[in-house]
């Protein structure tokens, strides 16, 4: 049939390529970054002070974009894991008793300094993670400020998300977050902790450890009481450390589903709280009807954004059978048009990947799939000498059982299938053990919410991809973890009910 | 009919004794294991002594039973709530006596816990219709897109029951996972079976579709860890203080996992079991975009 269809496409006229001929080279556009001074070492931040690891163990953060080191930074053990949580402990009662309202000025006033400096932390972030400086600008950290402002318009109106129920503070929360949105992925997880009237230790990925930082230095500036937040930075032992202190509360945990896991078995019968936000794989339907070009778009921005290191990422395009064909051909077109390249260049659409091991981590997946029998499309970009690179990539001819469709490559690499029925995407979409977000194009609204009710994902974007905000809860399904972060529903996971269940 | 029954040499009628069975996917089957149990509680009667195959049958069996029960409208499982209710009343002095016998408590208060039963299933019979209303919301984000969340059921919850008091901890569990669209597989009270066990009795005779609810009898020692390693249960339930063993067994397919750590006295307490926290950890929030254009 397929077959069949293909010799009577053959017989058409090849379509022109899109050409713009040599007339629209883009000039250089860098960002400037010489008033962003980097501190040749950084310490920990506990209890509203710096102070060094007691190991005096520093590790180096890279820009990963020319591998040149931007700082040193303290590697934090158990020992200083142990300060940051009695420091946090020492600072609930006084923060968990003030005024709620007290509360939600201080994180005002965060909100507010954070976008005062909002150019000095995107140049920061681009540098110490290697993300296009138009994405760090226009998404990282304005939606961090906006969390910030968000909760703390719920830190004096817990009464009203819980109606009916006594709410109080969980305690001292551990919270571990990930290297693909080092500044928003703190504010998501600062933000309700702190509006609920608890107290945090956060810990920062290893690599991208520098705006986490730098966001200590406004909660000094904000007179933020000392030991409402601690920043302990490290590697995985670290976080190790942080996850399976007995003076945790309640453990929120973004990152992969192989390490949240390994959480949920840990603090298993210990009754503390604990949110999951970990892996997915997220399916793109793309239905016949759909607005093509549009559609194009969101496939090209539900995969490659952030390099696709984005756990909701729309790495699994199911595009139905009439409109394959000429789908992929748009698609292969659009990627020979993303500007891959130094990420503090403003027309940069794709910049670094975030380090050597996550770039080994795709390079090695990929692999794998041609090895399977995947046809691989890459740009033919030129990629630059030094730092850490992929093109941006697809695959077709794979099916269901290949590694680049099952398992998250967390890198620009699209894998794509095709489906005829509404019945057939809904099955291939929900054939896998995550269940973060999902995607749907098409122009019919009935078909949208039939689809969306059957797909198992916590967030459904239609005909659009990978839109954030603090007022919409997140979070996935079944193995991509539990809870949700945003709007009232986030909430819950920062406040104890009296009476209610206990997690285990 | 012949004028025997007026002699008075006739022997006494022997009554007709029920045989306990487990209800999985609208049937009552003899456990496969072919094994049975005299409960701590019920001097004389067996039970069946439920198998890991027995398990396995009821998680199938409720996956259907999801399919069914998650596609009705919150207002048709209210009402389905509502028939249970009715006929937990219409059955109560069986399902008191069915207390008795197991638990060896006065006619009273197993009347009571009867009654607590019904009542509770009235109140969950009216949260269906609201789920959305109360757990779900529009929301305001920066920007022209129309944004919703809604909560779906989890999917297949496991459910282990309290000890005592056997029918109204079994139903204080069920009834909020029902509610929130779920399918449940229950291990019913190990030392005092009966009630836990004709309450499925009470589902076949409640338009209750076939799988959304199997009751299992058993030792909870040998179920409980078979329920938290089973990958194709997507939650637990389980009265009592939280347990390592089980938690651990159930991180590997992430499941929601809960602990009803209440006391005999709490679960007939209102302001304890009439709680929407009891069904929100195993509802799913989905958010759905759409931009808004023309």
């Amino acid at each position: 049939m397929t077959q069949h269809r293909e010799r009577e496409k053959s017989t058409a006229p090849p379509r022109p390529a899109l050409s713009f001929g040599q007339k629209w080279r883009y000039a250089p556009a860098p960002e400037a970054t010489d008033f962003v001074a980097i501190a040749p070492r950084h310490e920990l931040f506990i209890a509203g002070d710096w102070s060094a690891p007691r190991s005096g163990r520093y590790f180096p953060t890279i820009e990963p974009a020319t591998e040149t080191p931007l700082s040193e930074v303290a590697l934090g053990d158990e020992h200083d894991v142990d300060r940051a949580v009695a420091a946090a402990r020492a600072a609930l009662p006084a923060w968990s008793a003030l005024p709620a309202e007290h509360r939600a000025r201080y994180l005002y006033r965060i909100a507010r300094v954070l976008l005062e400096r909002a150019r000095e932390f995107a140049v920061l972030e681009t540098r110490d993670g290697g993300k296009p400086i138009r994405e760090s600008r226009d998404v990282d950290v304005p939606l961090a400020a906006q969390h910030f402002f968000h909760h703390a318009g719920w830190a004096d109106k817990l009464e009203l998300a819980f109606a009916g129920r006594a709410v109080q503070p969980v305690g001292v929360v551990g919270q571990v977050i990930p290297w693909n949105f080092p500044l928003l992925m703190a504010a998501w997880k600062l933000a309700p902790a702190l509006a609920c009237g608890n107290t945090v230790v956060l810990k920062p990925a290893e690599t991208t450890p520098l705006t986490a930082l730098r966001l200590c230095e406004i909660f000094r500036d904000a007179e933020l009481p000392p030991g409402v937040v601690n920043v302990v930075t490290g590697d995985g032992s670290t976080g190790a450390a942080l996850v399976r202190h007995l003076g945790v509360d309640k453990v929120a945990f973004t990152g992969s589903t192989a390490v949240g896991k390994s959480i949920q078995t840990a603090l298993a019968g210990s009754g503390k709280g604990l949110t999951l936000e970990l892996g997915g794989k997220a399916a793109h339907v793309v239905f016949e009807d759909a607005a093509i070009d549009g559609a194009v778009e969101g496939v090209v921005r539900g995969i490659f954004f952030n390099q696709g290191h984005v756990c909701c990422a729309g790495s699994r395009l199911l595009v139905q059978e009439p409109i394959a064909e000429l789908f992929v051909e748009k698609l292969r077109h659009r990627i020979e048009r993303i500007r891959v390249g130094d990420p503090l260049d403003k027309n940069t659409d794709l910049g670094a990947i975030n380090s050597k091991e996550q770039l080994a981590r795709i390079t090695a997946l990929v692999t794998r799939g041609v090895d399977e029998g995947g046809t691989l499309v890459q740009s033919s970009c030129a990629l630059p000498n030094k730092g850490f690179w992929f093109p941006p990539s697809f695959f077709t001819g794979v099916s269901q059982t290949d590694s680049v469709v099952r398992e998250e490559i967390f890198g620009p690499v699209l894998t794509i299938q095709t489906f005829r029925t509404p019945d057939e995407a809904v099955e291939k979409a929900n054939n896998t053990s995550y269940g973060l977000s999902a995607g749907i194009w098409t122009d019919k609204g009935a078909r949208i919410l039939w689809m969306a009710a059957r797909l198992k994902a916590g967030v459904v974007w239609n005909n659009t991809f990978n839109r954030f905000d603090p007022g919409a809860p997140f979070g996935g399904f079944k193995e991509s973890g539990f809870g949700r972060e945003g709007g009232r529903q986030g909430l819950a996971a920062y406040a104890k009910c009296t009476g209610g269940l206990v997690q285990g | 009919m012949n004028g025997a029954g007026m002699n008075d040499a006739t022997p006494p009628r022997p009554d007709v004794r029920k045989t306990y069975k487990l209800y999985v996917g609208g049937k009552f089957p003899r456990t496969e294991s072919g094994r049975s149990y005299e409960p701590a509680g019920c001097a004389g009667v067996q039970v069946c002594r439920g198998s890991r195959k027995d398990l396995r049958d009821a998680v199938v069996a409720a996956r259907k039973g999801l399919e069914d029960w998650s596609g009705r409208t919150g207002y048709n499982r209210g009402q389905i709530l509502y028939r249970l209710a009715e006929m937990l009343e219409t059955r109560k002095d069986a399902l008191a006596a069915e207390i008795v016998a197991a638990s060896r408590i006065g006619d009273e208060a197993a009347v009571r816990e009867v009654e607590a039963s019904v009542d509770l299933c009235c109140w969950w019979a009216g949260v269906p219709d609201k789920l959305n209303a109360l757990l779900g919301s529009q929301n305001d984000v920066n920007g022209p897109f129309f944004v919703f969340s809604t909560v779906e059921p989890t999917g297949v919850i496991g459910v282990i029951a309290p000890e005592s008091p056997s029918l109204l901890g079994l139903l204080a569990l069920v009834l909020p996972l029902l509610a929130g669209g779920n399918a449940v597989v229950a291990l019913v009270s190990e030392g005092r079976p009966l009630a836990g066990l004709a309450f499925g009795e009470v589902c076949a005779s409640s338009d209750v579709p076939a799988g959304a609810v199997n009751l299992l009898s058993g030792l909870r020692s040998e179920l409980s860890p078979q329920f938290a390693s089973h990958r194709d249960v997507d939650g637990l339930l389980i009265a009592g203080a939280p347990d390592a063993a089980i938690g651990q067994a159930a991180a590997d397919s992430v499941k929601r996992v809960r602990f009803a750590p209440l006391s005999q006295a709490d679960w007939s307490d209102g302001a304890r079991v009439r709680r929407l926290d009891w069904v929100e950890p195993f509802v799913e929030c989905k958010t759905l975009w759409h931009p808004v254009a023309w």
